[in-house]
Formats: structure tokens, sequence, C-alpha cells
């Protein structure tokens, strides 16, 4: 089968691998019909994520039909056309029976600090992810969630990862009714958290980022104000002075590891790899949320340690909210925002391509090349 | 609710999950501190362990399911095997994964031109999309190559010092 192959940072290609097999009894295998690359996937292409290993397949928001199931599998059946979490989620641990499909403790051998995930390191589990024709799906009674008749195999792709992702980072701000909510990067998840923070009641919502076409998208698809960061003195300062001096009620941190606008942050984080990242996002958003305020962070940052303003954190009496979204948790309630046509996932797509073309696909959405915000790749069987 | 805002009602879905009792929200929405009797609970069916897979020493064992991309193998899997010897909370356990995967990227190209396929650096970096998108950016990146190799070939084989030396 064709599939996706990591040859080293910034190198991929499409190649021939074997088709995946039955490896448990809760498992499926799964024919991909659509597959994203993920801003996150960007972390891995850098090489900036511990143990990515050469070979590897990336890829873990994909939708596709259910071809093989093991003996255990009672939940999903041949034929079904799922959509598939990224999480990996065993449904029995601790933490998954607290909803916290994205912690699981069986999943991911190789760290405890992370629950497995489709495509995204040994560091994450070492699973082969959905930028291929066929998947391997574990715990295929927990995960897979079969696609609603009518959906737009679009918005499904976007339910994998892109719309829970900034549902929460929305729903960890614990926005109250006329608070100002901030969201740092306008890349899909942070318009997806912009967009999401007035269904928790925000009187305003800001988004702040450098790449002005994808300002100008956020400002018509989230309809929020949408300010370039290259064009202000100092965003917090900007921030402070736009909320009368107090500053945000919430910050959400939607951009991560490979944020610009700092030098420092640059230079030690993305290209030193001194820290675990460049951690300029989370810095601007710890500085810029009132006092006694709630920083959310769904940015994904790389395992070791990050330069942030922690001293701020205590002294203004700060709640920080982290998590990788729990897909599984938040499905239902988003089915229904998609339904009924609150939300608009599919609008965030900009490009389709071949799973043929990903050394393209991923250089388009890394250098930000002809206003992609959102790239989706499209194995030829599902063409 | 007072402090609903009047000119924000006419986007679609505005309020419609405000949830006054969302508080604490998730991660601790579903706290049942079920992790307090340890690693108790049933666990899956366990998958057959027969590819070598590294755990973190965090953890007693592996978990019930395990990808089965890519084992360990070569230089870079020694490097792997030591780097697993320390827990998460040391860069000893980091860095030397790090510098694994650096080195697994020389194993990658040996392996290519071992199974007689040469790599094609260019398309793996997805320049053609350079072309079609960024012009510039390629002209510019090709400059700076150049003029980074020239310097490089001038200063090793000492000809910048005859060069210095005629202006």
């Amino acid at each position: 089968m064709l599939a996706m192959n990591y040859r080293g940072p910034r190198r991929v290609r499409i190649d021939n691998k074997p088709m995946p097999e039955i490896l448990h009894p809760e498992d499926a295998i799964v024919r991909v019909t659509r597959s994203c690359v993920c801003g996150s996937d960007l972390h891995l292409y850098n090489g900036n994520v511990p143990d990515t290993r050469v070979g590897m397949t990336f890829g873990h928001e994909f939708t596709g039909e259910i071809v093989e199931v093991g003996s255990e599998v009672t939940k999903v059946k041949v034929g079904d056309n799922v959509l598939v979490p990224f999480n990996i989620a065993c449904g029995k641990c601790a933490f998954c029976k607290q909803k916290l499909f994205g912690n699981c403790h069986e999943s991911n051998s190789q760290a405890t600090a992370v629950g497995g995930i489709f495509g995204y390191s040994h560091t994450a589990g070492g699973y082969d992810g959905g930028q291929a024709e066929y998947v391997r799906v574990p715990y295929a009674n927990v995960g897979p969630t079969v696609i609603p008749e009518g959906m737009h195999p679009d918005d499904a792709v976007m339910l994998t990862d892109v719309v829970p992702t900034g549902y929460q980072a929305a729903e960890m701000g614990g926005i109250q009714p006329g608070d100002t909510v901030v969201v740092f990067g306008a890349g899909p998840v942070g318009i997806m958290a912009a967009k999401c923070a007035w269904l928790f009641g925000a009187g305003r919502v800001i988004i702040i980022d450098h790449v002005e076409y994808r300002l100008e998208f956020a400002r018509n698809y989230a309809q929020c104000e949408a300010y370039n960061f290259r064009s202000l003195e100092d965003p917090v300062v900007f921030i402070k002075k736009t909320t009368d001096w107090m500053g945000a009620d919430v910050c959400i941190d939607a951009v991560g590891a490979e944020a610009a606008g700092n030098a420092m942050q640059t230079i030690t984080g993305r290209k030193l790899l001194l820290q675990a990242g460049s951690a300029t996002a989370l810095h601007w958003a710890i500085n810029a949320v009132k006092k006694g305020g709630i920083v959310s962070v769904v940015g994904v940052y790389g395992p070791t340690d990050n330069l942030v303003p922690i001293g701020n954190v205590v002294n203004k009496g700060l709640t920080i909210r982290a998590n990788q979204a729990s897909v599984k948790r938040l499905l239902p309630r988003l089915i229904e925002h998609v339904q009924n046509g609150i939300l608009d996932p599919k609008a965030l797509i900009t490009h389709h391509f071949a799973l043929e073309e990903v050394a393209d696909a991923y250089h388009i959405f890394s250098d930000k090349l002809d206003e992609c915000i959102k790239p989706v790749l499209v194995p030829p069987s599902a063409q | 609710m007072e402090n609903i805002p009047e000119d924000k009602r006419h986007i679609k879905g505005w309020g419609v999950d405000i949830d006054p009792k969302n508080d604490p929200t998730y991660p601790m929405k579903h706290r049942t501190n079920e992790e307090h009797k340890g690693y108790s609970w049933e666990r899956p069916s366990l998958q057959p362990v027969n590819i070598e897979v590294l755990h973190s020493n965090e953890r007693p064992n592996v978990t019930a399911v395990f990808g089965t991309s890519t084992p360990p193998s070569g230089l870079s899997g020694m490097i792997r095997r030591y780097a697993f010897k320390h827990s998460e909370n040391s860069y000893l356990h980091w860095l030397p994964l790090l510098l694994a995967d650096r080195v697994n990227v020389v194993e990658g190209i040996v392996d290519d031109f071992k199974q007689g396929h040469v790599p094609n650096i260019f398309a793996e970096k997805g320049m053609k999309a350079d072309w079609k998108h960024d012009k510039a950016g390629l002209f510019q990146k090709v400059a700076i190559t150049a003029l980074v190799t020239t310097a490089a070939v001038l200063i090793l084989t000492g000809k910048h010092k005859e060069l210095a030396k005629k202006f």
C-alpha cells in the first residue's frame, strides 16, 4: 500500500509499505478516505520531537472505511465509515474512565506523559498513522465513531482533532458570559478556538498572529477581531490597553512549539533545540491575561523544558489548564454543532492533495505557501 | 447574565454552551480519584510482544497495545536503548533520543542506497511547490546554499588565503 514515509527533518516521501495487520483482538483495519496534515505534524516534520524514527508514517487526523476487525470488536463493523479520534484510548484505565481519553495509560509504552497518538513518533506510542491507504486502529471499540449519514467527509475529518481541540481550548478557559478571550495563533485550531469561544458566551474575541491571510480568514470565519503582532509594538501592552489595562479574562495558546515573534525563543527553541520549542505564545498568554485569569494551553510542546514566566503565574494567581483534546468525550456535542450549522469545519480546508503529493503538502503547509490554512490528503482509492 | 453583550447575539450559536456549573471544567470535571486504587483496573487483552518495544522506566510494563512501526535498530537503536535506561524526567533520556534521530537519518540514506534507491532530496523536501508558489524564495535558498558551499570549499582548500592576498 502507499504510505507517507518520514526520511528526516523536512524530508518526506510516498512509498510502498506492507499492509497493516490485526495485532490485537480489539484492532480494526481502516481504508483511509481522508487524512489531514496537522500543525502539530510540523513539529515532527521539523525533527523537533524526540524519538521520531526514519520510516514512520505520520497522520493522526483521518477518516475511512473499516475493512477488517479483530475478534473482540463489537462497536463497529466491516463497511462502517468512521472518523477516528487522534487519541488511542483503551476505555478501561483509571484515566479513560474519567473521560481523559487523551491520557490513556494502556496505549503508550514509551512515555507516561502522553497517551498514544496515531503517527506521532515513538514518544506517543510508535503507531503508524493515517497518511496512508490503510491504517491499523487499536481499541476499535472506543475510538472510531460512525460518520452520521449526510455529513460531508471534510467535516468528518476535521472532527478527529481540529474541532475538538479548538472547542476544548475554549472550554478549558472556563469562559463566563461577557469575557474577553484572546487566542494566540490563527492556525486551524486557533481559528476554531476563537469560533468556539462565542459558544461559551464570550463578549469579545481577539486573535493574534503574524500571517495576514490567516488573520483575514479568522476575522470573517470566527467573526472576531484579528491583529498582526508584527504591527503591534508589544502584543501584551496592546491587550492591556484594549482591556482598559486589566488584561484578558482568558488567554489561549493555540500555537505551541513553532511560535514566531521572539528572536531569543526562536533561536533557543526552534533552531538550537535548547528548549522544547519556542514558547512565545505561552509567554504572551501568561503576561496578557488578567490577575486571577485563566490560561488554556492546547499548543503542543516537546517533552523537556520551556522558558516561560512562571513567577508571573504565581504573582498573578493564574489558573493554567491544558491537555490533549479528549476527542471521544466531545464528539456527540460537536457532531450536533456541525449538523445544526453552528460550526462549519470544512470551510477551514483550503487544499486537497493526492496522497502521492505528500511532500508538497507538507512543504506548502509548513511554509504557509499559496495561502494554505488546512491541507487534506486523499489516497488514490478515495479519489 | 447581565454581561451578555447585545451586539453578539447575531453570531450563530452564541452562548449555546454556557454552563455556569461547568466549574471546575475539564480536565478536572469528571474526577473520580479512581487512580487512588493504583494500577488495579482490569487490563485489556495484551498484544503479543514479538518485536522489541522500549518502555519508559516510569511504568512497570509494556502497555496492552503498542505501535509496531520501525523497531530500534543499528547505531540509532543502541542509542535509543541507552536513552530508555533513564526516566522521562532526565535529559539523559531525551537528548540521546534526539541524537539517535539524527543518526537514524544517515542510516536511512545508507539503507536507501543499499536497496538501490537514490533519495531525491529535492522532491522529498517538496521543492516543486517552491517552484510553483515561491520562486523568489527558491532562488534565495539556492543562492544562499551556493554561497555557503563556495565559502566552505574555499576555506577547506585554503584558497581563501590566496584570494585575500590578491585583494
